[in-house]
């Protein structure tokens, strides 16, 4: 067995309503930043998995993330490996 | 003997004792079903209620969608059930795939808590059969995720298969497609509630519960009950349950 961290960055998919990225879009002006567009707000789950090794890790993080972190009508997801830990 | 309705009980419903009162006032008796627990005690029907199961954490209706309760929810369902879903509990439903679609954040990202107006699209169905018609009913919307979101092809398919249940409506009764007051959240084609493909599973956002008796201000949502409970009688009597059936 072996320790894999990983994250799951979990974002609206295209063309599906983010009124959070827009209420971010609204701010800017406030902070005299011009030349920002297409904000998306989505979400970061960072996990850490025991298993048999780093592939049995991902595939365990992939059906967390298809069934769970994510929801594939309205959102996507990006699994990437991190280091360090909890 | 009263047709035993559940109403099912997540940590972080805030509902089910409406829904509990608005059943029994319909002449049901309700059964509170504890989400721990895999038993749907023989009930003819299913309510799963407003509120924020498990906190409404990571998404409204996820974490709930994986309790024991629901599981035996899905079979139920799939065995033709009769199974509403009101404010999370069409959250909840979604999320478990029982019904098409998803809820997103209201367009204007606030909790909105106030009337609406609702028209059915039909009034064949185990959750419209006994409304006088298709008339605006007023009750409370009380969510902050309720905006209906479903691609253009699932959208096409419930217009052509009779899955919109109901729509938000002006109160004329026209269709609020865009009218930002009298569909709040911003929800796709104005759907305000859906019908599963075989008809026995419907879920909307607004809450007939706390429209089903005249000290609550309305009692237009109390056809809504009514006819869940008309519905779950007969299917007990007939041994099968009355669907409406899409298509």
């Amino acid at each position: 067995m072996s320790v894999h961290r990983f994250a799951v960055n979990v974002t609206p998919k295209p063309g599906i309503l983010d009124p959070q990225g827009r209420a971010v879009e609204g701010s800017l002006d406030h902070l005299g930043i011009s030349g920002v567009s297409a904000v998306r707000v989505g979400r970061r789950v960072e996990l850490t998995v025991d298993a048999a090794d780093e592939k049995a890790a991902r595939a365990i993080v992939e059906r967390l993330a298809a069934e769970l972190l994510a929801n594939p009508l309205i959102e996507a997801y990006a699994i990437e490996p991190i280091g360090g830990v909890a | 003997m009263p047709v035993r309705i559940g109403v099912v009980v997540f940590p972080g419903s805030n509902c089910d004792r409406d829904t509990v009162h608005a059943l029994s006032l319909a002449g049901a008796e309700p059964v509170e079903l504890w989400h721990e627990h895999v038993s749907l005690d023989g009930v003819s029907a299913v309510v799963l209620p407003g509120g924020f199961a498990y906190g409404d954490y990571l998404r409204a209706g996820v974490i709930a969608r994986f309790s024991p309760v629901m599981r035996s929810v899905a079979a139920f369902a799939g065995e033709g059930g009769l199974v509403l879903g009101i404010c999370n509990g069409f959250q909840v439903l979604a999320e478990a795939g029982l019904v098409p679609g998803a809820l997103l954040r209201n367009r204007d990202l606030r909790f909105l808590g106030r009337d609406v107006r609702i028209a059915p699209e039909r009034l064949d169905t185990p959750f419209t059969h006994a409304l006088a018609g298709t008339d605006p009913l007023r009750m409370p919307i009380a969510h902050g995720e309720g905006c209906y979101f479903a691609d253009d092809t699932t959208l096409d398919a419930l217009e052509t298969s009779g899955g919109v249940l109901f729509r938000y409506v002006d109160e004329g009764g026209g269709r609020a497609d865009d009218d930002r007051r009298a569909n709040p959240n911003g929800s796709l084609r104005a759907i305000a509630g859906v019908l599963n493909e075989h008809g026995n599973v419907g879920a909307l956002m607004p809450h007939p519960e706390r429209a089903s008796e005249g000290i609550l201000g309305s009692t237009d949502g109390a056809g809504i009950v009514r006819s869940l409970v008309e519905s779950a009688a007969r299917a007990t009597t007939e041994a099968r349950p009355l669907v409406g059936a899409r298509g």
